[in-house]
């Protein structure tokens, strides 16, 4: 096994031991902090899917975690105050089932990802990541100014959702969920990328004319994986909100498309297990440099800068010795 | 909707746009001379703010705080493209976004550590305060009338130095071949600092301006940052014109369409969800107009790449 496959395989089994090792101490904050990783892992593996394989750019992902952020507190909070969500033309009640609502969440992601997608991609380059990010910011007001749903304040739910078979609120049981996610996620991106579609689409990166030339269309292959992108992110939103109970626009603000882009960066661009590192990282520097300081993001700022400046490999470049291609 | 009011509220949206234009012409430039996208335009817009409410409040004067906020934004400007900006302009868009998003990071926070969370207040100075009475009975704060003339100096300013003089000459020649104009023997590096030292002193001075209607606080500076996004997306990227054009037409469009909406809304819907529907698509109008433009006219206005 090369040195960069040894290294996702034990950044891989990184969350799963040290939620065990939590477990074994009596520790569920430290479960709680690798769900958290594990989830937020989740967005950067969807938005890889768009930035790492089709070189989009977009700055607005915060919209799709979001969208599946309220997906799960607009079915829940139904739920949970036994008031239908509609009634005309049919009866469609809330619910606090966690894969009724994963598969609200990816479904909402997704067309909402279709329809911006659909725009955004008609441009390219410094045009798309302003796009993409006024697009997010625009859901991102429309969550504030819409009362319904709580506006500004966002939705607390009260007891977290169910999975059949499980008690989601041992932390090591809603720990076992997100990482299979994430699991079921890695894998699906290894083979998306491997697939003829991952292959043409990453052509499309390198060269757009050629794929044109051959008879593909790379408007078409960057919707798709624009749509698979926000479709995964939208997922691990709804989890981000189940894990804390609560949406708020904030998950949708640029500021969390920013840090999703961030996860990627720090762990590695281009790399199938980049946004594990990346996100484990931020966590972790979120928690030991948090605790020295409160102003703790002058030392993530620099130390991003030194990354993008110096050390383009990321986290898993600097170990594993040799960068990817890039191209 | 009475006459008065209507007007009351083009005006305000004149007042958003030219201070909108004041961003958006320096992040249009930035990007068509240097090909450098800088999400941290917002930090020099929130830099120039803070400058001004600090001088002002030490001295009492506004002039000088105007001053200051140009000086402080130009200097922040030139010592960030010295440090960081010009090693990115070869470099990839993403790297560009994470550099600038990092410098984000670092200015929000660093001025929080400097000044606290707490807003700051930058006073309108006695002689602008007070409203003054317009042709046709409208009172209207004198102060943001003032805003709306400096903003449209500026502009013709701007257009002057660029079309002009011997500066806006060697501007042009870096837009349009950056290789040649070096081989000419103009320094680009001392160019490119020039450059990105004016759109930060712009963007200072807008800080400043507006500060003083609203409060100066950390953050203050993106959500003007992302608006200036959809006025170069809607004007071109590159064209100071379609940045003009681009940004009256948004600060038109969020004011008129905040008091118009609702209102529109109201005369076939019940009141209570005429106010929320009507102000959460007012919320959205501008980024509906920007979809608008898009979809007839990929690359904007003005633009032309």
């Amino acid at each position: 096994m090369s040195r960069a496959g040894l290294i996702n395989l034990a950044l891989f089994a990184m969350l799963p031991l040290t939620a065990g090792a939590a477990l074994m101490l009596d520790e569920p904050f430290i479960i709680t902090l690798a769900t958290k990783v594990a989830i937020l892992a989740l967005a950067g593996v969807g938005l890889n899917i768009a930035l790492g394989l089709g070189g989009l750019v977009s700055l607005g992902h915060a919209a799709f975690f979001g969208i599946g952020g309220y997906a799960m507190g607009i079915l829940a909070s139904h739920a949970q105050s036994f008031t239908p969500l509609m009634q005309a033309p049919f009866l469609i009640e809330g619910t606090k089932s966690m894969p009724v609502i994963w598969l609200v969440a990816v479904i909402a992601g997704a067309l909402a990802a279709l329809a911006i997608g659909a725009l955004s991609l008609r441009t390219t380059g410094v045009y798309f990541i302003m796009i993409t990010l006024a697009f997010g910011q625009m859901l991102y007001y429309f969550a504030i100014s819409w009362p319904a749903y709580g506006g500004e304040d966002g939705l607390s739910i009260w007891v977290r959702n169910g999975f059949p078979g499980l008690n989601t609120l041992d932390p090591i049981q809603f720990f076992a969920i997100a990482f299979v996610l994430l699991a079921l996620a890695l894998w699906g991106a290894g083979r998306l990328a491997a697939s003829p579609f991952g292959l043409a689409l990453q052509a499309a990166r390198q060269n757009a004319e050629r794929v044109e030339t051959v008879g593909l269309s790379p408007y078409r292959l960057r919707l798709v994986a624009f749509v698979i992108s926000g479709a995964v992110t939208a997922l691990a939103g709804a989890l981000f909100a189940d894990l804390n109970r609560f949406v708020s626009p904030t998950m949708l603000s640029w500021q969390m498309s920013g840090e999703i882009m961030i996860f990627i960066i720090l762990g590695g661009v281009g790399r199938l297990y980049g946004p594990v590192a990346g996100a484990a990282l931020f966590i972790l520097l979120e928690h030991v440099l948090g605790g020295l300081s409160d102003f703790w993001h002058v030392y993530l700022g620099l130390l991003l800068l030194l990354v993008v400046l110096f050390a383009r490999g990321g986290l898993i470049g600097a170990l594993a010795g040799r960068e990817v291609a890039h191209d | 909707m009475s006459v008065i009011l209507l007007i009351e509220q083009v005006l305000n949206g004149l007042q958003s746009g030219v201070m909108l234009f004041l961003m958006a012409a320096g992040l249009t430039l930035i990007f068509g001379v240097m090909g450098l996208i800088n999400l941290a335009h917002g930090s020099l817009y929130m830099v120039g703010a803070f400058a001004a409410a600090a001088v002002a409040g030490a001295t009492g004067s506004f002039v000088l705080a105007l001053i200051a906020s140009l000086v402080a934004a130009a200097a922040a400007g030139a010592v960030v493209e010295l440090t960081v900006i010009r090693r990115l302009y070869d470099r990839d868009h993403l790297d560009q976004v994470l550099a600038t998003f990092a410098l984000i990071l670092i200015f929000s926070e660093g001025t929080r550590w400097l000044f606290g969370s707490f807003p700051l207040f930058l006073d309108i100075p006695d002689a602008l305060a007070g409203p003054v009475m317009l042709p046709g009975g409208i009172q209207y704060p004198l102060y943001r009338l003032v805003i709306i003339g400096v903003g449209l100096l500026v502009a013709i300013g701007l257009f002057q130095l660029i079309a002009r003089t011997r500066i806006g000459i060697r501007i042009r020649a870096g837009e349009s071949d950056r290789e040649m104009i070096a081989a000419l023997g103009v320094d680009i590096s001392k160019l490119y600092t020039i450059v990105f030292a004016l759109g930060a002193a712009l963007a200072g001075l807008a800080g400043a301006l507006v500060g003083a209607i609203q409060s100066v606080q950390v953050g203050m500076g993106e959500p003007v940052l992302i608006l200036a996004f959809v006025v170069i997306v809607i004007g071109g990227i590159g064209s100071i014109k379609g940045a003009l054009v681009g940004a009256l037409l948004v600060g038109l469009t969020d004011t008129l369409g905040g008091v118009l909406l609702p209102g529109f809304f109201a005369t076939f819907m019940e009141a209570s969800a005429a106010t929320a529907l009507g102000s959460s698509l007012a919320s959205m109008s501008i980024y509906i107009l920007m979809a608008g433009v898009l979809i007839f006219r990929p690359t904007g206005l003005y633009g032309s790449r």
